[in-house]
């Protein structure tokens, strides 16, 4: 299917964020097709967060509009986050329950029927090779594995969208590669991925990507057309000459 | 020239119940070198960091910090060294210049007398000085907590994966901040998920399962690489990474930015019969090509590849 055929996943259109005089995100449009892996980059402070947060229903945009999974942000922001898996580096998972009582505790929130959590879990936790650590406090899992679980249980619900918010940060090289795989699962299922990432090899993954400085999207395309259009062999080389350009500085 | 060991350790090991978290380590690090910890995640290196920082006793075994046991000398230690652990444990609720007086003050110190040390970070953190440290972007707080570490000016600075979460603009500087610390003197241990930032220490120790594997340079690190690598590409990569695997021969396979790299036996496959193996089985667009180790590919080498 060409790109144009394909249903849209995420629609922005001048989407803008204010906090009182500051600007966190400026106007930023962009579209993200069902299915793609959409890597969502910047600086540390360039607005990642705040856009993140609008798309996935948690925040309201100032001005400008968007559309995530059908559902407009400022009206359905409640059947936006039915529709979404969710996961981030600094939280996912309960560390002080067992990784059997985190999936069930989230299958529930999402819904997902009783008989379903019950064979689902098994699937998971042997495709994981976490079936000996089913009542293992998550807490004590290495964090590689614990990542892996995090993602396997916001994408448990088989949601439209799933948004990941630097997922891979202070992972190994080995267990990042493992992750990456589980993404690759996923988006060969249909479920368009949307991910945050310090990595540059890991930009190298996704079907496209933007880069966003001082709010805006400075840069939106395949890396392959990233790295022509700036003259760079690297995504690394890309992004440090795309975000050097920055003014707003971390903050 | 002999050079002094700021760092001496010596069949360190340590448990948790029934968890060995080190077992049995020895290792000495240079005065004023860049020493990098590299492993697994689990592997042990916070683990290590604390007992050098006096946090945690070992069970057995010893080491030594700027020639004090770090059991009996706890004191004498904790003077000479910075540590910046991995998670961020300044004060939240106090401001960046709170937090920075109160580090100083501890120290019996102020931050002017050390200002000219801290000078290139503080300067891009003094805009929000007057900022809660929560409130701050994530390079912000790695920038503050590193000022924190040095503000007592220490001999030895332990770095618990400063750059997590800290973009690859930030990340660069921070390392530049580093080189400029070891032309000072100081004597620094880090450890690190970034390969491209362990190819930066002057030596690396590789750490799994809680003991080191090996101890040496970068370079000598990559000549050590068993087997011949490769670099594959095609116009459908995912199936791709799938398809090497199933190839008789292929050791190792991983993807790796835009290529995938292929480790096969010596003399097992040459690049071209790989290249018309992966065109027979619908791939297109295929390119093989020899490349060298990486400081990654090392890493994934010894951590007994993706699939361990």
């Amino acid at each position: 299917m060409s790109d144009s055929m394909r249903p849209m996943a995420i629609q922005a259109e001048s989407l803008t964020k204010k906090f009182g005089e500051f600007t966190a995100v400026d106007h930023i449009s962009f579209s993200v097709s069902s299915g793609e892996i959409f890597g969502f980059l910047g600086a540390n402070g360039a607005g990642k967060t705040t856009a993140m947060r609008i798309l996935s229903g948690l925040s309201f945009p100032t001005s400008g509009k968007a559309i995530v999974a059908g559902f407009d942000v400022m009206k359905d922001p409640e059947r936006i986050k039915q529709n979404i898996g969710y996961m981030s580096q600094k939280f996912a998972l309960y560390g002080d329950l067992t990784v059997r009582e985190n999936i069930r505790l989230y299958a529930g929130i999402y819904g997902v029927e009783r008989r379903l959590i019950a064979q689902r879990t098994d699937e998971l936790l042997s495709r994981l090779g976490l079936t000996g650590e089913r009542d293992t406090l998550v807490a004590s899992l290495p964090l590689g594995w614990k990542q892996k679980l995090a993602f396997s249980v916001s994408v448990f619900h088989e949601p439209k969208i799933v948004f990941l918010d630097e997922p891979t940060g202070g992972v190994d090289p080995a267990a990042r590669r493992q992750f990456w795989e589980l993404i690759y699962e996923v988006a060969d299922r249909g479920i368009t991925v949307f991910v945050t990432t310090h990595y540059m090899d890991e930009a190298e993954y996704c079907d496209r990507v933007s880069i966003m400085v001082d709010g805006r999207i400075a840069a939106l395309d395949r890396p392959a057309e990233l790295r022509a259009i700036y003259g760079e062999t690297t995504m690394d080389g890309v992004f440090c000459s795309i975000a050097r350009s920055a003014t707003r500085k971390g903050d | 020239m002999m050079r002094g060991e700021a760092v001496v350790v010596d069949s360190l090991c340590k448990s948790y119940g029934s968890v060995d978290a080190l077992t049995g380590v020895t290792f000495s690090a240079y005065e004023g070198e860049i020493f990098g910890i590299i492993g697994p995640d689990g592997a042990g290196k916070t683990t290590l960091f604390r007992i050098l920082t006096t946090l945690l006793v070992p069970r057995s075994g010893s080491a030594t910090v700027c020639g004090f046991d770090t059991v009996r000398d706890y004191r004498e230690i904790r003077q000479r060294v910075g540590y910046m652990p991995g998670r961020f444990s300044l004060y939240q609720d106090l401001t960046v210049r709170e937090n920075l007086d109160f580090f100083a003050k501890v120290f019996n110190t102020s931050v002017e007398a050390n200002r000219a040390l801290i000078e290139d970070i503080y300067v891009q953190i003094e805009p929000f000085a007057n900022r809660r440290a929560g409130a701050l972007s994530g390079g912000m707080k790695q920038k503050l907590a590193l000022c924190c570490a040095l503000i007592h000016r220490p001999e030895v600075l332990f770095l618990d994966e400063p750059t997590t979460g800290v973009d690859p603009v930030s990340r660069k500087e921070f390392w530049e901040m580093l080189m400029r610390l070891k032309r000072e003197g100081i004597t620094i241990l880090v450890s690190t998920p970034y390969m491209d930032e362990a190819s930066l220490c002057d030596r690396i120790a590789f750490i799994k399962c809680g003991r080191f594997l090996s101890v040496d340079s970068p370079a000598a690190i990559s000549s050590l690489f068993d087997g011949v690598l490769l670099s594959v590409r095609s116009d459908s990569m995912y199936r791709l990474l799938l398809d090497l695997r199933r190839i008789p021969g292929v050791r190792a396979c991983y993807a790796f930015g835009d290529s995938h790299h292929v480790t096969v036996e010596r003399g097992a496959i040459a690049p071209s019969d790989l290249a018309s193996d992966l065109e027979k089985v619908g791939h297109s667009g295929v390119a093989v090509d020899r490349i060298e180790p990486l400081m990654e590919d090392c890493f994934m080498s010894l951590a007994g590849g993706a699939e361990s």
